[in-house]
């Protein structure tokens, strides 16, 4: 039905939105490809521009690299446990007949709008500190030595406080998906006698399977990326240094660029292979 | 759900849903709370909970620091001039996308997306020389831009979801009576679409207010908005707990209740439509 005269508009009217986005995309991607493939250490007053794969070599056998893979590993896993595992039972309960739903909802969704580094520094202060945080008095309290969250388990202290930011996010999107159940099913499933745990896991799971797919993939992409709970807490000691983080380091602290900017296009590499899959849910769902 | 429900039933459900919803917003209570108590209250051993001289003395002390009001006024700046430049730059082309699709239509989109998947660090030090090449470093301009950028794909992506659940028959008739593109947008399509711009607006500025990489890594002071100021108390000295619930309630009260008003819009700009 569209003119020729309106989709020559039409191209008008997208081209500035594809213009900055393709700028902002190739333009700093290529030069960090550019850097990766150079000996460059300002503070050094080194410039190589091409030293083939040496970066990436160096960066990949590295002892850090790998530490920072499995810490990146552990950390993702560990928050996505407890945002799925929690947001499940969240979302069920949510559901449930109540009084004040929408309050308890509000309630629940808050962390969310949390800054990152007001989380950080109110979990690492308030909670997890050894002297004045509230774990300490509930310790003491229980008669159990104060434990240094933050430096005895740093990895587990960074994991809860961004698995309570991002509760909220999973609760939320499968709190949709359990609202979209038709009761009916539940229902002839419930006259027909089957016991609770089977209407969850025959009926219940499989309708969320997608949204739970969609869960996993978001946080994942924006949890490879987690930087204010580090940068605050720990700063990337005590093992809790992934591999965003030691890009960061490489490049802003050591100033070795062309070492930090290799571990960059990693990065972007694996952050591709999560995004292609969600991509395609997402494309799937554009054609409905 | 038309199952009758006994009263014994939805009372349990009551107890244990207040019960992990209270748990869960505890740590913002707890800050909520602490940040109205004097400093040696705060660390009072065992916790004070609701008894104690309530005090604003934290607020005042915070807002009397140099550079809080400061970093207040970056963060509006930063978050409301990102978002609307964004929407600028939006509206046309989701406009265009849903109501004259082409064949490469979501193709676009999905290359849209798919830059929003870039990790932060991939660009890392080219931006920082960008920034210093045109001497930009630590403003207020750059953050803006970047910010925008970064939340574009999202922005375009919801306002494009809105849009097409306008009902194209409407502008059909808008153009038979021969009105022009220009009209059709600002006449008919513009009133029909301010929910939904409204909605998106209010979820970027949720976003570019919290976003925590670029705004600490690109600032020093005079562009710092909240999340770099806050994160300044990193490395505290003597007691400053009261002092730190103050200055992070205030940095986070006007999202909250912006995000309160935004649960719908955030399941819908965050999963790209993928759960409905």
């Amino acid at each position: 039905m569209a003119t020729e005269h309106s989709k020559a508009s039409a191209r008008i009217m997208i081209a500035p939105a594809v213009f900055v986005l393709l700028v902002w995309m190739l333009v700093p991607l290529c030069m960090t490809l550019y850097f990766s493939f150079a000996d460059y250490r300002p503070l050094r007053a080194t410039f190589d521009a091409w030293i083939g794969f040496d970066n990436y070599v160096s960066f990949l056998t590295s002892d850090s690299f790998i530490s920072s893979v499995i810490v990146t590993l552990q950390m993702v896993a560990g928050i996505l446990v407890i945002t799925i595992g929690g947001g499940i039972a969240l979302a069920l309960l949510l559901d449930q007949p109540m009084f004040g739903q929408g309050i308890v909802r509000i309630l629940v969704i808050a962390p969310f709008f949390v800054m990152p580094t007001v989380s950080a520094l109110v979990w690492k202060n308030m909670f997890f500190n050894a002297d004045n945080g509230l774990f300490s008095y509930l310790w003491k309290f229980f008669g159990a030595q104060p434990y240094d969250f933050l430096s005895q388990a740093p990895l587990f202290s960074i994991i809860v406080i961004v698995a309570w930011q991002w509760l909220p996010f999973s609760t939320l999107i499968l709190l949709t998906a359990v609202q979209s159940l038709s009761s009916e099913q539940l229902e002839a499933a419930e006259m027909d006698g089957a016991p609770g745990y089977s209407r969850f896991w025959y009926i219940i799971l499989p309708h969320l399977s997608r949204a739970i797919t969609v869960v996993i993939l978001i946080q994942t992409i924006f949890l490879l990326s987690i930087f204010a709970e580090i940068f605050v807490t720990t700063n990337g000691a005590f093992g809790t240094r992934t591999l965003t983080y030691l890009v960061y380091q490489r490049v802003l602290e050591s100033q070795n660029i062309g070492l930090g900017s290799a571990g960059g296009i990693v990065a972007v590499i694996l952050a591709n292979i999560v995004a292609i899959f969600l991509m395609r849910i997402v494309g799937k769902n554009l054609d409905t | 759900m038309a199952r009758a429900i006994s009263p014994r039933k939805k009372m349990m459900w009551t107890v244990l849903a207040w019960f992990f919803g209270l748990l869960i917003f505890f740590p913002i209570l707890w800050t909520f709370l602490t940040s109205f108590k004097a400093e040696a209250v705060a660390i009072a051993d065992p916790p004070v909970w609701f008894f104690f001289d309530w005090t604003t003395e934290n607020y005042t002390a915070v807002l009397g620091r140099s550079n809080y009001p400061l970093a207040l006024m970056n963060s509006i700046v930063i978050a409301v001039g990102s978002t609307l430049l964004g929407i600028i730059i939006a509206v046309p082309a989701a406009w265009a996308m849903a109501f004259v699709p082409g064949r490469r239509t979501k193709d676009v989109l999905m290359w849209m997306l798919s830059t929003k998947m870039l990790p932060a660090v991939g660009v890392l030090y080219p931006l920082v020389l960008i920034a210093k090449y045109f001497n930009v470093m630590d403003s207020r301009i750059l953050l803006v831009v970047i910010l925008m950028l970064i939340n574009l794909p999202i922005i375009v992506w919801m306002l494009y979801t809105y849009f097409r659940e306008i009902p194209g028959e409407i502008l059909e008739a808008a153009r038979m009576d021969g009105a022009s593109l220009r009209n059709e947008i600002i006449y008919v399509l513009t009133p029909m679409a301010v929910p939904g711009i409204a909605s998106t607006i209010l979820l970027n500025i949720i976003l570019a207010w919290n976003e925590a990489f670029w705004t600490i890594i690109l600032t020093t002071v005079s562009a710092a908005p909240l999340t770099k100021f806050i994160s300044s108390f990193s490395a505290p000295e003597g007691l400053f707990y009261a002092k730190l619930s103050a200055a992070s309630i205030m940095a986070i009260a006007p999202i909250l209740v912006m995000g309160w008003f935004s649960q719908k819009q955030l399941v819908r700009g965050l999963t790209f439509g993928a759960v409905k």
